[in-house]
């Protein structure tokens, strides 16, 4: 077996070509494990957006809020059912709300972006145990108050707390703002129901979010607001909800993302092939001397193979590294499915790390194998005779 | 002693290596033409938008609705030729990855569309039929359909399900037009509603107003929303590519991405390039010093470097940038209804060969200035 220590060394000794092969693999590396930390963080956003015992109730063949249109009557008779947990005072825990969409101008932007309103109650706020408001206070029931999430007081102008906005003819007044644990709330302003109705004019909800006295009872509940003549609705729970709103704008970010990654590691794995080659024929006098002292070739072949499996390991941290600081940016853009805007960050998970230095890895070994192949298979006294 | 022959000669020294940075040039240029495209794509809809029409829509959000009794109000705002109704239909055709965008548009619209052209005929036949449709030509070869054909949509913002007949096949003026689209009468969706959502009926999602003078637009568009200021539906006029330009905004981010990262990828080959042209380099110091020997001036020297990584850069550069157009095409074939419009355009590929030239200048840089700083005495030391 070749020491560790030669072929670590040998890397350092051309330390111009190591330093560039592995900066273009660490950029590889880098959009890659970019595209990975973009997609978790986007489905945790959407995730943890919801409770296991929720259920989402909206009109049938709708499939978002805003699609969605719930009657005075159907939201009443939907309240009665008694699969529904009740709270301390012994009503039944659900809330009715009512989701609409509005132009806000991002910060520092021309451009407005379409912002989701929620008109809700108390009730929708202790259905959300993850919402806190965390300055400020919650909006008066009955008044034109209103709180924002912490994305949109962070990204949007005119939101902090005391400012006005204006839509729907009235003036409404931010009295707080709330924080709902890196979920899609977090880009939303949410207000109260009655007064949103009326003053965007709505006699209908768009939809009602309901507690499971138990969790097992969701069939339950689905097949008889499925089975009831006089409701149009369907019940999904409330994860499950949020998780196809944005299955459209998942995938396309990942297929994009991954589609330019493949592109990218040809080039990057070439980088590799070549510096790899070049090492071998110039080593080609040490190979014939190690051969000749009496290592195989089979020796000679990992001893390589390792040189570009470090050199892809290096090109994996470098590019890692880069990375990890993306997790200080957070990223909005527009849910495709929803029309409405959303924020979320980039996410390093464990599994993430070892994904990413896995196809560094692949990457070096790749581009590591034809060279070591033929150094292998070189003959001791041709090789020997090149010194 | 012929520069150029030595150059060529040089490059084709090892024909693996070469061949291998030529294949990452091609695959870098390809990739970055094809990126550039994509975020040309995106942009489509507003390059091919007129600046004689306006679009007038509720100024909360396009979610909301106008209602009909503005229609003529906005004709009587001076400066305005024509008025039409556009709702946003959003049906689904047999399943939502067939996705196209439907409209149900009042029959002025197409005065207004000149970039459609419609045979007479059909036109005819359109107006004659109130469940009839009008497809565009990408439409129509996508799927299949044929004059007369029925054609189903499962309605999502309109629900139920809504049978519409095939009269007309319009084709665009030009190669720009986006053609991937439907068009029926709006008062067959209105009577409908009528009778089964009469709370939803008589309500216009956007008006496509027509002025006589483009330069007018804004004070036209001014006009009309200060004819609808304080009133329950308030108006927003824009022109007609600032109201696609907003949609292509909603995505800026993304767009900003891929612009970046196309990038990168230039800056890996370049990488590769470089990393290249310094192991030739280096493995010639003796070369080059018998060249200096002989006589030959570093500048000599350089442009042996500089000469050997523009051959390879050009053609690594020239076969990206000669299969990019096909390479588009497949793309376009693969990514179904999402970009209508696909076209490399001359700017990506004067950028492309621009990437390519710099790759080759800037990679070859610092091998040049150490080969020309070689000391004759060293350079031959070097034993073998």
């Amino acid at each position: 077996m070749v020491p560790l220590n030669y072929i670590a060394r040998n890397l350092w000794k051309r330390r111009l070509t190591t330093a560039l092969t592995a900066g273009g693999l660490a950029l590889v590396v880098y959009v890659f494990a970019t595209v990975l930390m973009l997609d978790a963080g986007l489905k945790r956003t959407l995730v943890t957006t919801g409770e296991y015992d929720n259920v989402v109730v909206i009109r049938k063949g709708a499939d978002t809020e805003i699609q969605s249109i719930i009657s005075r009557t159907q939201a009443n008779i939907i309240e009665m059912n008694p699969a529904l947990a009740s709270g301390p005072d012994g009503l039944p825990r659900a809330a009715k709300e009512t989701v609409v969409l509005i132009s806000l101008n991002r910060s520092g932007s021309e451009r407005a972006s379409n912002v989701v309103i929620r008109g809700t109650s108390s009730a929708g706020l202790q259905l959300r145990p993850q919402v806190k408001v965390t300055q400020g206070r919650l909006f008066r029931s009955g008044s034109s108050e209103i709180i924002v999430g912490s994305n949109i007081a962070k990204g949007y102008d005119g939101t902090r707390i005391g400012e006005r906005l204006r839509f729907a003819q009235r003036e409404w007044t931010i009295v707080g703002v709330f924080d709902a644990g890196a979920s899609g709330f977090d880009s939303e302003v949410w207000g109260d129901a009655d007064q949103l109705m009326q003053s965007f004019r709505r006699r209908s909800y768009s939809a009602m979010v309901l507690k499971l006295a138990d969790s097992a009872l969701f069939e339950r509940l689905r097949s008889e607001i499925d089975a009831d003549p006089r409701l149009t609705n369907e019940a999904k729970r409330e994860q499950v909800f949020y998780s196809d709103q944005s299955k459209a704008l998942s995938t396309f970010l990942s297929v994009l993302g991954l589609t330019l990654t493949g592109i990218f590691s040809i080039g990057a794995t070439i980088g590799a092939m070549i510096t790899m080659y070049a090492s071998v024929s110039n080593r080609v006098a040490e190979i014939g001397t190690l051969r000749a002292l009496g290592f195989r070739s089979r020796s000679v072949l990992f001893a390589f193979l390792l040189e570009a499996l470090l050199l892809g390991l290096v090109g994996g941290v470098m590019g890692l590294a880069g990375a990890s600081v993306m997790q200080l940016v957070s990223f909005s853009t527009t849910n495709f499915q929803t029309f409405s805007d959303l924020s979320f960050r980039f996410l390093l998970t464990p599994e993430i790390v070892a994904k990413t230095l896995l196809f560094a890895l692949a990457m070096g070994l790749l581009g590591g194998f034809l060279p070591a192949v033929r150094a292998a298979r070189l003959n001791i006294v041709d090789a020997l005779r090149a010194a | 002693m012929n520069a150029l022959k030595l150059i060529l000669r040089n490059a084709l020294r090892h024909r693996l290596r070469t061949g291998l940075t030529v294949t990452g040039l091609l695959v870098a240029v390809l990739a970055y033409g094809l990126l550039q495209t994509v975020v040309d794509a995106w942009y489509a809809g507003a390059a091919a938008s007129s600046r004689a029409r306006l679009i007038t829509r509720n100024s909360i959000s396009l979610a909301f609705s106008l209602p009909l009794s503005y229609e003529n109000r906005v004709r009587g705002v001076d400066g305005v030729a024509g008025v039409a109704r556009s709702n946003w239909f959003g049906g689904i055709y047999q399943e939502p990855k067939n996705f196209f965008p439907q409209f149900a548009v009042s029959d002025n619209y197409l005065k207004l569309y000149p970039e459609f052209v419609l045979p007479e005929a059909q036109r005819t036949a359109f107006m004659r039929d109130r469940k009839g449709a009008l497809i565009g030509r990408q439409l129509a070869d996508r799927f299949g359909f044929k004059l007369g054909d029925a054609l189903p949509l499962r309605g999502a913002v309109y629900p139920g399900t809504w049978e519409f007949v095939v009269r007309g096949i319009f084709d665009g003026a030009d190669e720009s037009t986006v053609t991937n689209l439907m068009l029926f009468h709006w008062d067959y969706l209105n009577e409908s509603l009528r009778k089964t959502a009469p709370l939803r009926a008589n309500q216009v999602g956007v008006y496509v107003l027509g002025i006589d003078e483009p330069d007018n637009a804004a004070a036209v568009s001014l006009a009309v929303d200060a004819a609808f200021k304080n009133s329950l539906a308030e108006t927003l006029t824009e022109t007609e590519q600032a109201f696609q330009l907003g949609f292509v905004a909603m995505s800026n981010q993304i767009i900003a991405a891929i612009r970046i990262v196309s990038y990168v990828v230039i800056l890996i080959i370049m990488a590769v390039m470089a990393n290249t042209m310094a192991m030739s380099a280096r493995e010639r110091t003796a070369e080059y010093a018998t060249l200096k020997a002989l006589g030959f001036g570093p500048g000599f020297l350089a442009t042996l470097i500089f000469g050997e990584s523009l051959a390879i850069c050009a053609l690594g550069g020239g076969l990206g940038l000669a299969l990019t157009p096909s390479a588009a095409a497949a793309f376009k074939s693969q990514a179904g209804g999402i970009f209508p419009i696909f076209a490399v355009s001359p700017e990506t590929l004067a950028a492309q060969a621009a990437c390519a030239l710099a790759v080759g200048v800037l990679a070859a840089i610092v091998p040049a200035v150490r080969a020309a700083r070689v000391r004759v005495v060293d350079g031959l030391r070097a034993v073998g």
